[in-house]
């Protein structure tokens, strides 16, 4: 595990220029929001551990697990298209921990007219965060869209529909089609759903090899989508490191368009997770488009440290002998010189210089 | 260098032996030692011992690039990994098992003794049946011959160790295999490796079958 040069301070600094460089503004929020409004989208929530609390009015409040379903609920078509970013900290519980920890998290939000444009510019600012972040990145991209038409080809139950996306999210082709087997799924369908699941590799080489699995009007306009996209990220400069992966799995009731993951090179987790999300919109009675994402910088402070080499320029060491007076005069010296100082009677500090008051005023001629 | 872990005991060996034979051998992991980490690095490869129902762990959080685990394992801690082949060995099934003369007439609460609560909870929930879990490490067989439960869910193979203590499979939940599962991370940095290991592997257990 690398550690970088930087801190988290300063990274959320470049994010946040990022951008602001293509006019989002930023959104601030309140710790709490009513309980119903997750108790409501359950499913769109990364953990389902929320913090309650119940207000001096009876409320039932929550300490906030997200910020999208604020902003959200929100909106109003009148704003017309909102472009948002936020630096907000989230109370969540990790999968299948159980305590519910603060966790700050940067994010971006594009609300109201969303086409194939605005979804290759927040699919540009992911990738610019992650190279802030990192020297090595990569952002995984799919398309809930081509996955939902493959999988309404198969008219399979619903509990297979969900072991068979399971599959997908795991690249695990064996139990696909053993899955697609037990459920009278005919060969040539299950092996192509068992090559998106393996699918991974660079926007241009892999667009070709998912032409070949489209199979009807949905997976069409998905790929269409995915292939436009594409064109826009080379021409914003950054498909370098961005892969088509179908592994990147979303739950459908919110997610019908483009998603996608971003990884760090060195952290094992994901480190940035989006999506177009309209149908959380329409579900919340909104005439509109959204995307965005969520950096989830909680979880990079420890693989952000910041040490510095020394704790302080000078160890003003002061001895039994030496007067407060003296003591004071030394320090104002080296201070006004503009060194850091620490005064003490210990050798214990990691120092650029060691100096005794007696030597620090001999040297400033007091 | 791959970092690979490896489940602690036979099926482990076994294991070991395949990635050996495909070109990923570490000769000093056969020294009798109470050494946990071996490193070869003409091959790449780094493997520790890990307890098998750490080894999901390990590799989730990254600590290792890839490891085998038995599929009761991932079924019952869903870990968040990829998993990218069934090594067709260590198998056995994941089965409902309990007195000879037992039969559930599903009147009350059926008090179920296993290792594997998730795996449990969720196979009874399918049946609407409405049960109450009782975790248990090891020797789960001795739970409804003492009367501590109904039933036991736990891991089938010949069916020997049930048989031995008067009981019997009544039930099949699934069948368990090892497979072989990657830190999705790693998957993206270290890409070409694993696809590299996984096809060997892959190639021989083909090779094997025929």
């Amino acid at each position: 595990m690398q550690k970088t040069k930087q801190s988290i301070s300063e990274a959320a600094q470049k994010l946040e220029a990022a951008y602001r460089a293509f006019g989002y503004s930023r959104y601030t929020m309140s710790k709490f929001e009513e309980y119903d409004l997750y108790l409501a989208n359950k499913n769109f929530l990364v953990s389902d551990a929320v913090i309650t609390f119940t207000d001096f009015n009876g409320k039932l409040m929550a300490l906030k697990p997200d910020v999208t379903l604020s902003i959200v609920k929100n909106y109003s078509a009148e704003d017309g298209t909102q472009k948002l970013f936020y630096d907000e900290n989230v109370y969540r519980a990790a999968k299948g921990a159980r305590e519910v920890k603060e966790m700050r998290q940067l994010g971006l939000e594009c609300i109201g007219k969303v086409g194939s444009y605005q979804a290759a510019e927040v699919v540009s600012l992911a990738a610019k965060s992650l190279s802030a972040l990192g020297e090595n990145w990569v952002l995984d991209l799919s398309h809930m869209g081509f996955v939902s038409g493959l999988l309404s080809a198969l008219s399979v139950g619903a509990s297979a529909e969900k072991e068979i996306l399971r599959c997908i999210g795991e690249k695990n082709p064996h139990d696909m089609l053993r899955i697609c087997k037990e459920n009278g799924v005919e060969s040539t369908l299950a092996e192509k759903l068992a090559a998106l699941a393996e699918l991974n590799g660079s926007l241009e080489a892999e667009l070709p090899n998912i032409a070949a699995l489209s199979i009807n009007a949905a997976t069409d306009k998905a790929m269409q989508e995915l292939s436009e996209i594409a064109e826009m990220l080379k021409i914003l400069g950054c498909s370098e490191n961005i892969r088509l992966d179908f592994s990147v799995v979303n739950d459908m009731s919110y997610y019908d368009g483009i998603v996608f993951q971003g990884y760090l090179e060195g952290i094992p987790m994901t480190v940035l997770s989006g999506g177009s999300y309209d149908p959380l919109l329409k579900k919340l009675g909104k005439d509109a488009g959204a995307i965005g994402f969520a950096v989830y910088l909680g979880l990079l402070e420890r693989y952000f440290t910041h040490k510095a080499e020394y704790d302080t320029d000078v160890l003003l060491i002061a001895e039994e002998s030496d007067s407060p007076i003296d003591i004071a005069k030394a320090a104002a010296s080296l201070a006004g010189k503009g060194f850091t100082i620490r005064v003490d009677n210990t050798v214990n500090i990691r120092s650029k210089f060691v100096m005794k008051v007696s030597d620090a005023l001999q040297q400033s001629g007091l | 260098m791959i970092n690979i872990a490896l489940p602690k005991g036979r099926l482990g060996e076994k294991v070991y032996a395949i990635l050996e034979a495909v070109g990923y051998g570490c000769p000093a992991i056969r020294e009798t030692n109470r050494r946990l980490i071996f490193e070869n690095e003409e091959n790449g490869v780094r493997y520790f011992w890990v307890k098998p129902s750490d080894v999901a762990i390990y590799v989730e959080r990254g600590a290792a690039d890839m490891g085998i685990a038995g599929k009761d394992i991932l079924l019952e801690n869903d870990p968040e990994v990829y998993e990218l082949l069934d090594l067709d060995i260590g198998k056995c099934r994941m089965a409902v098992a309990a007195k000879k003369e037992f039969k559930d007439d599903r009147e009350g609460v059926l008090r179920v003794a296993t290792k594997f609560p998730n795996i449990a909870r969720s196979y009874y929930l399918e049946n609407s049946r409405e049960i109450d879990i009782i975790k248990l490490n090891g020797s789960i067989e001795l739970a409804p011959i003492l009367g501590l439960s109904d039933v036991i869910v736990d891991i089938v193979e010949t069916g020997a160790t049930l048989r031995e203590n008067g009981l019997e499979p009544k039930e099949d939940i699934v069948d368990i295999s090892a497979r072989l599962i990657a830190n999705k991370a790693s998957y993206k940095f270290k890409n070409t490796e694993l696809k590299t290991v996984t096809e060997r592997i892959r190639a021989h257990i083909g090779e094997d079958k025929k």
